[in-house]
């Protein structure tokens, strides 16, 4: 994840408290959705960013997981990422994503 | 029958900078303020590549028009170890110019006298450009013009905040700073800004011989590259397309540079196929220099990995856009898609308003596009950077809104991509990949008659410039030429109904009266 993101999900975290927050991510393969997500869990594992070393422990979900899916507007959701959904390695991410939520 | 606007050719080409890499690229010189010491740093000179593996590189050869993306598309992945067969300097596009010869351009494109050579070397790098034959005799002898020794080269670099060159690993020369205080012409921003003029004359110098065409029958120039050039008071003022063309020797021309971060190749060439079918002009040509700060942009997953530095070269092409000579291809400025600020970031909006949309609205289906064009980074250099195959990703979404279109089964997204996709050949150098790499090609496929019809898809990330949140495109229609034209003299049809129109009301009047 990059450092000014980063720092916007600090600041979002600091303002609102953790428990209010959700991040969403559309990283676009399974390593990448996992490496995001592990940042703003567990903390930055490239020790680059604001996170690094910091654990916020958020709740965080790709757009294309069940769970997302679910919340949201069935016409919307085929307007706006069907398309995504059909291109992605959905189950990768999926797994991905539940792997690092399992370290929580 | 529309008259639209032919391409009447385009140019290819790339100068090998190894050294610029070292102390040019924004990676490494961030890297060299952040972490001075790092291991990185340290290894990233064992990973350079010789000239003679640029050369022999076949995405590089693809490039320059020695081989063809079917040949690159059936070599076995990745490519970095695979080498040419026959390795050109020269290709039916352009050329891979070595990075002392480079140097020397650039001096030769500088008119304020900028950039210094050692005078020894300046003397090594005139005997080469008088053989590379694309320069005259006055141009060759601006590089006598080298006085000062490497003492007063390093003085510059040391005490005058100049910018070194380097070559070979040692110092050949220095860009002065064109102001004492103004940051925008600083010599970091003119080294960088020089660069991308060098490489937009060679590709011009190209383009000429390429298309045969007189260089004084150029009407205008336009630029699409992502360099700024102005002082304090201007900072993106301009006019790189006019510096240029006054080195290439195009007296009859004028010209402006248009920005668009990836997408503004796409975005000059529409302006230019425009210019042009409105009758405003004849000749334009589009063209872009290269970026020194990309160089080695990957350069920490390559060495990670084990590969060499696969982003060593400065890019540029040019692109001549004429009136219609009822055999080029044309360029369709009626079939044209456009990100609009409406449009929405979502991917699906995103290939919905630069594919389908100007498709539907032209009643095309996806599959009538023979070849698709989006962003054609070489994904030898981007996969082990972790940013995937971008082709590939580009042409499974268009497949992907086929098959939510019904233009396609779903079951025949990976035949769609494999027919209608190209495998990415173009070095990482921001604009450069961003569909134009195929305007030569994809020329040469439709005089041919292998493909009919192409679409250019053009993208752009706006935030870096952090003006605003949205994303960018635009994108067209290429096909081939019907042979028909419009005679300039004829009477249009609309201009026959407004005259039969206005006799029937004369003929009603008089019946009135």
């Amino acid at each position: 994840m990059d450092l000014e993101n980063q720092r916007r999900v600090k600041e979002f975290t600091e303002q609102y408290g953790a428990e209010n927050i959700v991040v969403l991510l559309g990283a676009a393969e399974g390593e990448a959705a996992g490496l995001a997500a592990e940042t703003v869990t567990l903390g930055d594992p490239t020790f680059a960013g604001p996170l690094a070393g910091v654990s916020l422990k958020l709740a965080v979900y790709h757009i294309c997981e069940p769970e997302v899916k679910a919340e949201i507007d069935p016409a919307v959701y085929d307007e706006q990422i069907s398309m995504m959904e059909m291109v992605l390695d959905v189950d990768d991410i999926c797994n991905e994503m539940n792997a690092i939520r399992e370290q929580l | 029958m529309s008259n639209y606007a032919v391409i009447k050719g385009a140019s290819y080409i790339l100068a090998a900078a190894p050294d610029m890499v070292l102390h040019n690229g924004t990676t490494q010189t961030t890297e060299m303020v952040v972490n001075p010491d790092s291991e990185y740093l340290k290894e990233l000179p064992k990973h350079l590549r010789s000239f003679d593996d640029v050369l022999s590189y076949i995405p590089n050869q693809v490039y320059i028009g020695n081989m063809t993306n079917k040949e690159l598309a059936a070599t076995e992945f990745p490519w970095y170890d695979k080498k040419a067969a026959e390795p050109k300097r020269y290709g039916k596009y352009g050329e891979i110019m070595p990075q002392d010869e480079f140097l020397g351009l650039m001096q030769i494109c500088d008119v304020f006298d900028l950039v210094k050579l050692e005078p020894a070397f300046a003397k090594s790098v005139k005997e080469k450009l008088t053989a590379h034959g694309m320069l005259t005799q006055a141009q060759l002898d601006i590089l006598d013009k080298n006085n000062e020794g490497i003492e007063e080269i390093e003085k510059l670099v040391n005490e005058e905040h100049a910018e070194a060159l380097y070559h070979d690993f040692k110092l050949v020369g220095a860009v002065k700073r064109a102001h004492d205080v103004d940051v925008n012409l600083s010599a970091h921003v003119m080294l960088e800004n020089l660069v991308t003029k060098a490489s937009s004359v060679l590709a011009m110098l190209h383009l000429l011989k390429v298309t045969g065409i007189d260089p004084a029958s150029v009407d205008y120039v336009v630029d699409c590259c992502e360099e700024a050039c102005g002082d304090m008071n201007q900072r993106g003022g301009g006019n790189f397309a006019k510096a240029a063309a006054e080195v290439v020797g195009l007296s009859g021309a004028t010209g402006s540079d248009v920005r668009g971060f990836c997408a503004g190749p796409s975005h000059a060439i529409l302006d230019a196929a425009s210019l042009v079918k409105a009758g405003t002009f004849k000749n334009v040509i589009v063209t872009a220099g290269g970026c020194t700060a990309k160089l080695g942009m990957n350069g920490k997953d390559h060495v990670k990995k084990g590969l060499p530095i696969l982003e060593d070269c400065i890019g540029g092409f040019a692109v001549l856009i004429s009136e219609n000579d009822g055999v080029n291809p044309v360029i369709r400025t009626d079939i044209v898609g456009r990100h609009t600020v409406g449009t929405g970031s979502s991917p699906q909006a995103v290939i919905g308003s630069l594919v389908t949309d100007p498709l539907d609205a032209a009643g095309l289906k996806l599959t009538e596009i023979d070849k698709f064009a989006p962003e054609l980074q070489n994904p030898d250099i981007t996969k082990p950077a972790g940013a995937g195959d971008v082709p590939e990703a580009n042409y499974k979404m268009i497949a992907a809104l086929g098959v939510k279109r019904g233009d396609i089964e779903r079951t025949q997204i990976a035949d769609f991509v494999a027919q209608h996709g190209l495998t990415g050949w173009a070095p990482t150098q921001g604009h450069i990949p961003s569909g134009v790499p195929y305007m030569g090609p994809c020329r040469d496929d439709i005089l041919n008659g292998d493909v009919k019809r192409a679409m250019i898809i053009g993208k752009g990330s706006l935030f870096l410039g952090r003006m605003t949140n949205l994303f960018d495109g635009v994108s067209f229609v290429v096909e081939a030429n019907s042979g028909k034209q419009e005679e300039a003299s004829a009477v249009s049809e609309d201009k026959i109904k407004s005259l039969i129109g206005e006799a029937m009301r004369d003929f009603a009047k008089s019946l009135m009266e």
